[in-house]
């Protein structure tokens, strides 16, 4: 297990350096210079040479490079161009709206889903399992941002339980925090949920069909027993997988939905750093964003092995 | 035939009909503001209603099928072009240093959703549709690699391969004669589904602004116009909202069908 873990270590942190690699390759090629986009076109030579100094713009690209990935592997990603403050700063900020809701709404996810996946599967070509399946194919084609809309016109709009946007922030108490981003978690959670609760009941069915279910019943357990007993946490090993894979994308997911709620998470910092050219915010909102996907995964993998040994001899 | 064939058959079609007849033909100018029927709700003259500045809607969802296919398919084409070809080589090299590097760079890929792979050409080039189609398209190509590798990988192992392998035919050769063919139907499938996910990428791109710019409609973009008067003008974000269900929906089924049918064991197992 140790040597496995070491060699999935070795080869998550090798994919974080070439993706930090392409990520600051991509940036590079920008055009124009950041500091004279702050300074403006009638900046003086000596003004601009002193900030690109102060920048740290002034060395060659390696070098950049160099200080820009060991600075994150401190926690210093640097400094905004345009607000001036430390981009390690800003992003904490944001990361407590982004973090808790991509959180909260794996959450909701999995609570649909698991109960959901196991009645379809319970059932299986009877008219619930079927009601379930339809309405995970409808799950599955109504995009986020638009079903967060619909949230709002129904509950903040119409009937007045949640304000439409913006977040209390969580100074309040933690039920006020997680009240404003109920709605956002609903929305981003739906999607994934309808995912879920189909490969859920798909690896149920597999799982049904083994012989161990059927000796489970021959000892004498009712098939609700049986479901709960042994097919459930079998079905678990796949399920796992799609639960990972999921949190990069509600990650990556929330910072749609944080425009249509107006909440000051991670996405709205990188439109605003896009808009305002504030690169450097971009790269290393980018470089959390991967890093996050890749860590996750691996941990996903090391879970895996954890649970199930024959995983550790392949790679 | 399933009915989610057919189903999805009639409601992609559909979608794809409406965006050819909007080069020849739609109700209104999808551009032509007119300021004084501004956000009627559908009636009789325009049917799914007009806009803030009295453009009609439904010339507007006819246009802005042909952005949302467009971009999708294009993204599908980039995913397939380059990704197939990759996983073929990984397949016929199985476990060689070209494998090993195809696959791991796939993964590096993986770690990069769609919607990051945008923002970060968006920083550098600008918003565009280009871009959007760039961004679905880099993500797509991991799908088609790693799946394409996966069913090339089983084919490797069968006699027939063996037989053009006696025969003196080449890896390439083998590759494109009789592996391709043989995943061929894998391909229509997946292809069907990342063209779904391709409608929804674009859509929550052009949402945000990283898509198609004004004034070319597209189906996020109304519904990112639509936020602000959804209070008191909901059916600017019914509507569009509608038009991407129904696309992917019909998408989805369609994959689903395609993929019973064209899989004879699962036929078998059905008769």
């Amino acid at each position: 297990m140790l040597r496995y873990a070491l060699k999935r270590l070795l080869s998550l942190i090798l994919s974080l350096a070439v993706a930090s690699v392409v990520i600051f390759a991509v940036i590079e090629i920008a055009p124009g210079d950041p500091a004279s986009f702050m300074l403006g076109v009638n900046a003086q030579a000596d003004t601009l040479a002193a900030l690109r100094a102060e920048l740290g713009l002034d060395v060659s690209k390696a070098l950049r490079y160099f200080n820009w990935v060991s600075g994150m592997l401190v926690g210093d990603f640097g400094t905004s161009y345009t607000y001036r403050t430390p981009v390690s700063q800003m992003i904490a900020d944001r990361l407590w709206v982004s973090l808790p809701l991509a959180l909260y709404a794996l959450t909701l996810s999995t609570l649909i889903a698991f109960p959901a996946g196991i009645y379809a599967a319970a059932r299986r070509g009877k008219p619930g399992d079927l009601a379930v399946m339809g309405a995970t194919q409808l799950g599955v084609a109504v995009p986020n941002f638009w079903f967060a809309m619909m949230l709002v016109l129904i509950f903040a709009i119409n009937l007045r339980w949640f304000n439409a946007g913006g977040f209390s922030g969580w100074d309040k108490g933690i039920w006020t925090g997680l009240h404003s981003l109920t709605l956002p978690a609903i929305a981003l959670a739906l999607p994934q949920a309808a995912i879920l609760a189909r490969v859920m009941r798909s690896a149920l069915l597999d799982i049904l069909g083994e012989d161990f279910m059927r000796t489970a019943r021959a000892k004498g357990l009712n098939p609700r027993q049986a479901l709960w007993r042994h097919g459930v946490r079998n079905a678990l090993i796949p399920v796992l997988t799609i639960i990972g894979l999921q949190f990069s994308f509600l990650l990556a997911g929330s910072i749609i939905i944080e425009q249509v709620f107006y909440l000051p998470g991670l996405g709205r910092l990188v439109f605003q750093a896009i808009s305002a050219r504030d690169l450097i915010v971009v790269e290393s909102v980018v470089m959390l964003l991967v890093f996050a996907v890749i860590t996750v995964n691996f941990l996903v993998d090391l879970a895996y092995a954890a649970v199930d040994p024959r995983l550790r001899g392949r790679t | 035939m399933s009915r989610n064939l057919i189903l999805g058959a009639c409601l992609s079609s559909l979608v794809l009909l409406a965006a050819l007849v909007s080069f020849v033909w739609t109700p209104y100018n999808y551009a032509t503001l007119n300021i004084p029927d501004k956000l009627q709700p559908p009636n009789a003259m325009h049917w799914f209603g007009t806009d803030h500045f009295g453009r009609d809607i439904f010339s507007m969802i006819m246009v802005g099928a042909r952005t949302s296919i467009a971009v999708a398919l294009v993204a599908v084409g980039i995913g397939m072009a380059l990704g197939v070809p990759l996983g073929l080589a990984a397949a016929a090299r199985k476990g060689s240093w070209s494998d090993e590097l195809i696959m791991r760079g796939n993964d590096l890929v993986f770690a990069f959703p769609s919607l990051v792979i945008a923002i970060l050409i968006t920083a550098v080039f600008g918003a565009g549709a280009v871009n959007a189609i760039i961004a679905i398209g880099i993500f797509n190509i991991p799908v088609f690699a790693r799946i394409t590798r996966g069913a090339a990988l089983s084919l490797w192992e069968r006699e027939f391969i063996l037989a053009a392998r006696v025969a003196g035919k080449g890896a390439a050769r083998i590759s494109a004669e009789h592996i391709l063919p043989n995943v061929a139907n894998l391909l229509i499938v997946q292809g069907t589904i990342q063209f779904s996910l391709g409608i929804l990428a674009e859509a929550g791109l052009s949402y945000v602004g990283l898509g198609a710019q004004p004034p070319t409609p597209s189906w996020g973009r109304m519904l990112a116009d639509a936020q602000t008067m959804v209070s008191f003008a909901p059916h600017l974000a019914l509507i569009p909202g509608f038009a991407i269900i129904v696309t992917v929906l019909g998408l989805n089924l369609l994959g689903d069908g395609l993929r019973d049918w064209l899989d004879p064991r699962i036929r078998v197992a059905r008769a």
